[in-house]
């Protein structure tokens, strides 16, 4: 569940607004957002555990450097959020613990 | 031989790729323009095209300048292919880019990487806890989404981005319970000596101490000389309290934001991936590619310009853009020596008052040594979560080098493939070796630059030439 503190919107001249679903609740964002500022809107704080630990983690540098805000998108884990704008209709997930992302190779997601 | 499909390929659209592209348009180079990103503007002018924000005194005029570059950039034509990321290159500068899941393989002459920086690492007790986020994140929230991040609030750090970061929350209103300053106390003493070089760019200098008056005005605690950072969590999930020593005391506070920053590197994935030679910079504490008076690298037909090739700031950016430019049309015959130095002449005269103030900012903002070098129980790598105390073992036990780390302990092995710990493996494995940095190296970055699905690589639309790796 998305929980208290989410991140305030500020006076903006952003018009087109989207719906996306944080963990099945409907949240409504502007629809130039990432997902990861999805995620931070919706204040679902942690947005991941890691596979190793299972220590809570959530989106970091916002620009594609540190993989913190991997999350699960339409039911794909593994998803950058920061490098993907939110689509109406998008379902957005808490990716928990281990996922085979790429080491030297490519693995397929799909 | 096929013929390439461009003079010229820039990848980054921030300032130094849109000035770069705007002054090819003028030299009449065949150009394309790739950018990880949906829009242009890079971090800098972060969603400079649409600047969501109502209130344009918040991010202040230095970040609107972005759009009379974004138009120039418009009006040249060039051909700019937003969201597409570069996951391959050839020897033969042939690049391999995806957009939109489909691969695709683009062929040209020369090839300028203008992909900007990075904040540097930033490790510390606690700084994988959710509501640690960088200054850098708060300013592209604000910037892109025009959204704030919760309080109370505290940033923790050294350098300009931070001050400005803590003026801009407070032009939009938002409350700043702190400004922690951890630079070590020495460093205004010793960038003393440097103040001869910082004098040549007084219109910067003038705008630091600006933001200085206006933190003070707008009753933001601005404490310096902070030592041992840690942030905590009571509730296992989220950051809700932080602690540091000031004045000789220890001191503990709520907190449910801390952003944190240590001054900017340059992003040396791709300059890497190419395998460029690199020198340590001693005085910014990073990698730096090896470049010429044109920008041009260790490998021919190979560019850098901007933050990428050493941070000189953005405005510096775009004149290294143009002159790396001037530097590709005099090799491919456009125009004749005398003319490019002509044309050169006054875009270095521009770009000399951003080198002659580097020395004292470098100086001035130089991270304290334990954000450089942390101690033992602090996380470097984030993704594997390896500690700077187990990367000490290693090192002990015979590890001569981030390469071999990954071996030993997975670190740089995690979905960022070493982006955001490399800096902070190769200091804490040369410190506990007594190594010069330059003699330990970095990691070696191998294609796919970035994590891809095989469906993508199945999509390479030329089948003919067999893709590395
Ligand atoms: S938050 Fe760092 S890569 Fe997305």
């Amino acid at each position: 569940m998305p929980n208290a503190s989410p991140f305030e919107r500020l006076p903006n001249r952003s018009r087109a607004q989207v719906t996306v679903f944080v963990e099945d609740e409907p949240v409504e964002v502007c629809a130039h957002d990432s997902a990861a500022a999805a995620v931070l809107a919706a204040g679902l704080l942690p947005s991941r555990t890691t596979p190793a630990d299972a220590s809570p983690r959530a989106p970091y540098c916002l620009m594609g450097v540190c993989f913190e805000c991997l999350i699960e998108i339409d039911g794909a884990p593994n998803q950058q959020g920061c490098m993907i704008p939110v689509r109406d209709g998008m379902r957005i997930r808490r990716q928990c613990g281990a996922r085979d992302m790429h080491g030297e190779g490519a693995h397929d997601h799909a | 031989m096929t013929t390439p499909d461009y003079d010229l390929i820039i990848i980054g659209a921030g300032p130094a790729g849109m000035a770069a592209a705007e002054e090819a348009h003028r030299q009449g180079l065949r150009c394309a323009l790739l950018d990880e990103q949906e829009e242009a503007g890079g971090q800098i002018y972060r969603a400079i095209g649409r600047a969501p924000l109502a209130d344009e005194r918040i991010l202040g005029q230095d970040y609107y300048h972005g759009r009379d570059l974004l138009e120039a950039f418009e009006r040249s034509g060039v051909d700019y292919r937003p969201g597409t990321t570069v996951w391959g290159i050839e020897d033969d500068l042939s690049l391999d880019v995806s957009r939109e899941g489909v691969s695709q393989r683009l062929r040209t002459r020369r090839l300028l990487v203008a992909t900007g920086a990075q904040e540097r690492p930033v490790p510390f007790p606690g700084w994988t806890l959710p509501g640690v986020m960088t200054g850098g994140a708060a300013q592209i929230l604000l910037k892109s989404s025009a959204m704030a991040p919760p309080g109370p609030i505290v940033l923790a750090g050294s350098g300009p981005l931070l001050l400005l970061v803590a003026a801009q929350l407070a032009r939009a209103g938002v409350r700043v319970e702190a400004l922690l300053d951890t630079s070590p106390r020495g460093n205004w003493r010793r960038a003393a000596r440097h103040l001869p070089g910082a004098l040549k760019n007084p219109s910067l200098l003038a705008k630091g101490l600006g933001l200085l008056r206006e933190i003070r005005r707008a009753g933001i605690p601005h404490l310096k000389g902070v030592d041992g950072l840690e942030a905590f969590s009571r509730d296992g999930e989220r950051l809700t309290h932080l602690r540091y020593r000031q004045a000789g005391e220890s001191r503990e506070r709520e907190c449910r934001t801390l952003l944190v920053h240590q001054g900017v590197v340059p992003n040396v994935q791709l300059t890497r991936a190419l395998e460029l030679a690199h020198d340590w910079d001693e005085a910014q504490q990073c990698w730096r590619p090896r470049l010429d008076a044109w920008g041009e690298t260790s490998r021919p037909g190979v560019f850098v310009a901007g933050d990428s090739g050493g941070i000189a700031g953005a405005q510096a950016a775009e004149e290294s853009g143009r002159l790396a430019v001037l530097g590709i049309a005099g090799q491919l015959g456009r125009v004749n020596t005398e003319a490019r130095d002509r044309l050169a002449a006054p875009v270095r005269a521009r770009l000399a008052p951003h080198l002659a103030i580097r020395p004292f900012l470098d100086v001035l903002y130089r991270p304290a040594r334990r954000f450089l070098v942390p101690e033992d129980d602090t996380v470097v790598c984030r993704c594997e979560e390896v500690t700077a105390g187990e990367l000490r073992r290693i090192a002990d036990a015979g590890c001569r080098g981030p390469n071999q780390a990954k071996a030993f302990c997975r670190a740089g092995m995690g979905p960022c493939q070493g982006r955001l710990c490399g800096l902070t493996v190769s200091q804490v494995i040369a410190d506990q070796c007594n190594e010069p940095v330059a003699a330990v190296g970095y990691y070696h970055i191998r294609p796919p630059i970035k994590p891809l699905s095989l469906g993508e690589l199945a999509s390479l639309s030329d089948p003919d030439t067999p893709t590395r790796n």
